[in-house]
């Protein structure tokens, strides 16, 4: 009994958890002991502003044709920037299908990725070079990988730190549960961050969660905060606290940030057919740019030509995007056996020979 | 030359990759303390210490999941399925992601790990300790799948499949465990996408793997003290096929038998059948035989040996080919 009293104690007693207010935000006290720079949050804000014009960008160029299918992640560009930019570039980052807006903080050519929507390859990034996963389509599957990775990055004594990022539906998989217990078991230097939009494709938050995501760290051994995930300040100082303090090996760390799926699933959903447009209207009240922009000018540090330079190169950027994508060219048919393997069997380079073989004028006969 | 178990073979092998390789890790349930259930990593523990050599949860979906990160992180990640079905919670990540990986990364990624999974029956065992995986995995592309049949080959094997830079499936026939061979060491590793000729014959060829080639053997040498000369091919990989050494031995023999535990129906037998059919239409004297389970879950131990290939059965088959 004593134990128990004196474990829920200790969490609460997790300085990060002190920086918040009952919302999920950075007390003024805690805004102070963080010290994000105006500059750092003029940044967060400008990668914000792009991030949404790449996304306007990939849900026309869907709806142009260009692309099979994209998956809007409005709503989600402070949780997203935030998380990505508040980890160092020696930490990694394992994503969940949404995160392109991770990707593109952490430097990946945008126009390169939309060629895994355009049909070409099923990656286009080498994760080491960009210490960032692949996207992971089979739902909470990757958050284990990130365990797995971070097992070894304690192994090899290094200070890194691994986020892996999901939504709140990954934490009904058994995946997900697994990986929170061996992270607690290991105590790997993961940073579970929970991107709680709300929605599962058509299914509410009410049907996915019993409980409070945020509790079950507590299960697992480990603390965890939910964050106002529309709040860019407070997500960028939780992460960056976070994963410092898995750097310094005091084990796994569990952030949920609520924000809200403002667009469809991907665009071969409906929405019309399970929401309301008026469900949305709070949510457009608390858009993470209308708030960073607040906070800025909270501390006077706002200015319209950062805002009007930002949507600029957001233009520019979007352009080049789309420059990239429809000048980059489909691989030839025959490379899809060259990825299988490594060490590739002889017997599939025959059947690559014999493929391509069809291809050739007259060859399919 | 010594004398050893395949279990004793296997263990070899683990250790001499834990001592040649220091990003080698081997871990599962009760791989520790306990050297695991079949006793295979006896021993590794106490030699390599608690982080190379570890028990984790019971949650063999994240084994699998964890090896994947381990590899991306650059170690050898050696794990252990406590036995076959419970290898069915990793099926996802094993599918999904593990035989996935390097396709999904362009080829940044190699998954250089290996998943052990003890298989097969007649070892008087409940159903789940007992089964035939094995298509499950071969039909999975990205994927290798390898068996032995003998010590000398699982020591082989398994390092081969350590150093090698795609994910194995390493299926290891549990009721073999036991089975001693004069080994001549040291072993060398052996190519991953090789048949051998266990046994040269001329009237048939009985193409088996795993459990089944001791029994192919002891049919072919029962076969002999009657008269007919059956070839005897292991296949040790079953994915790839080394249809080469197969066809080799068809347009030699023209008559084909395959022996497994799994049930005939889909099983690695009907991949055969079909290549062969099709490659040696010209050549085979009568339809390709196959020998294996009845498309019944895994049997209660009374009846196994009833649903088992044995040299009888594999002998009447033979037999079915010879009256053509």
């Amino acid at each position: 009994m004593a134990k128990a009293i004196q474990a829920h104690a200790s969490a609460q007693e997790d300085p990060i958890a002190g920086m918040l207010d009952a919302d999920g935000a950075l007390t003024p006290e805690g805004e102070r002991e963080a010290s994000v720079s105006n500059e750092t949050l003029r940044e967060l804000y400008r990668w914000m502003v792009i991030c949404r014009r790449l996304d306007q960008e990939g849900l026309n160029l869907q709806r142009q044709g260009e692309l099979g299918l994209w998956g809007p992640f409005a709503g989600h560009e402070a949780d997203q920037v935030g998380a990505a930019l508040a980890m160092a570039p020696t930490d990694w980052i394992f994503p969940y299908y949404r995160d392109f807006a991770m990707a593109v903080c952490r430097g990946i050519d945008p126009g390169k990725i939309l060629t895994i929507f355009r049909g070409f390859a099923h990656g286009a990034w080498d994760p080491h070079e960009y210490r960032f996963g692949p996207f992971i389509i089979p739902v909470g599957s990757q958050v284990p990988h990130a365990v797995g990775f971070a097992m070894g990055c304690k192994l090899d004594r290094e200070p890194t730190a691994v986020l892996v990022g999901f939504g709140e539906g990954a934490t009904s998989t058994g995946d997900w549960h697994e990986a929170m217990n061996f992270a607690g078991v290991f105590r790997a230097p993961v940073v579970f961050f929970c991107e709680n939009n709300q929605w599962a494709i058509s299914v509410p938050i009410r049907q996915q969660v019993s409980g409070r995501i945020v509790d079950r760290a507590a299960g697992y051994g480990f603390p965890g905060v939910r964050v106002d995930g529309t709040d860019v300040l407070t997500v960028y100082a939780v992460v960056r606290a976070a994963a410092e303090r898995a750097r310094n090996g005091a084990g796994p760390y569990l952030i949920e940030a609520i924000s809200y799926r403002m667009q469809p699933h991907t665009t071969s959903d409906d929405p019309t057919r399970y929401r309301a447009d008026a469900d949305l209207e709070p949510w457009r009240a608390r858009d993470p740019l209308v708030r960073c922009a607040e906070r800025l000018r909270t501390r006077d540090a706002w200015d319209d030509a950062v805002a009007q330079q930002a949507q600029a190169e957001a233009d520019e950027r979007a352009a080049d995007m789309r420059r990239t994508l429809l000048n980059a060219s489909a691989p030839h048919p025959s490379t899809v056996f060259d990825q299988v393997y490594a060490n590739p069997p002889a017997a599939l380079l025959r059947e690559r020979d014999e493929f391509a073989a069809t291809l050739e004028p007259g060859g399919a006969e | 030359m010594t004398t050893m178990t395949m279990g004793k073979a296997l263990n070899l092998a683990l250790h001499d990759a834990l001592q040649s390789d220091d990003r080698v890790l081997v871990f599962g349930e009760d791989v520790g303390k306990l050297g695991g259930v079949f006793r295979v990593t006896d021993g590794l523990q106490d030699e390599f210490g608690e982080e190379r050599v570890f028990d984790t949860p019971l949650a063999e979906a994240t084994i699998a999941a964890v090896s994947l990160g381990l590899a991306v992180k650059g170690f050898r990640p050696v794990a252990e399925m406590q036995f076959d079905a419970f290898s069915y919670p990793s099926f996802q990540q094993v599918t999904s992601n593990i035989a996935k990986y390097h396709t999904r990364t362009g080829g940044a990624c190699s998954m250089q790990l290996v998943i052990r999974i003890p298989y097969g029956g007649n070892i008087g065992a409940i159903e789940q300790h007992s089964e035939s995986p094995e298509t499950y995995y071969a039909h999975t592309a990205g994927l290798k799948v390898v068996t032995p049949a003998t010590p000398a080959d699982a020591y082989a094997l398994l390092t081969a499949a350590i150093q090698d830079p795609d994910p194995v499936i390493f299926l290891e026939p549990k009721s073999r465990y036991w089975a001693r061979q004069d080994v001549e060491l040291p072993l060398s590793p052996l190519p991953l996408d090789r048949a051998r000729i266990a046994r040269d014959g001329g009237d048939a060829s009985v193409i088996a793997y795993g459990p089944t080639v001791q029994v192919a053997l002891a049919a072919a040498e029962q076969a002999a003290s009657e008269g007919t000369s059956l070839e005897v091919i292991d296949l040790r990989s079953l994915s790839p096929l080394d249809m080469d050494t197969i066809a080799a031995s068809v347009r030699k023999t023209r008559r084909a038998v395959v022996v497994h535990e799994a049930p005939v129906f889909m099983g690695l037998g009907a991949e055969i059948a079909a290549r062969l059919m099709h490659d040696l239409f010209d050549t085979l004297a009568a339809p390709v035989e196959r020998v294996g389970s009845a498309t019944v879950p895994y049997p209660p131990s009374r009846f196994e040996k009833l649903f088992l290939p044995d040299a009888e059965r594999i002998l009447e088959a033979v037999d079915r080919t010879r009256e053509y």
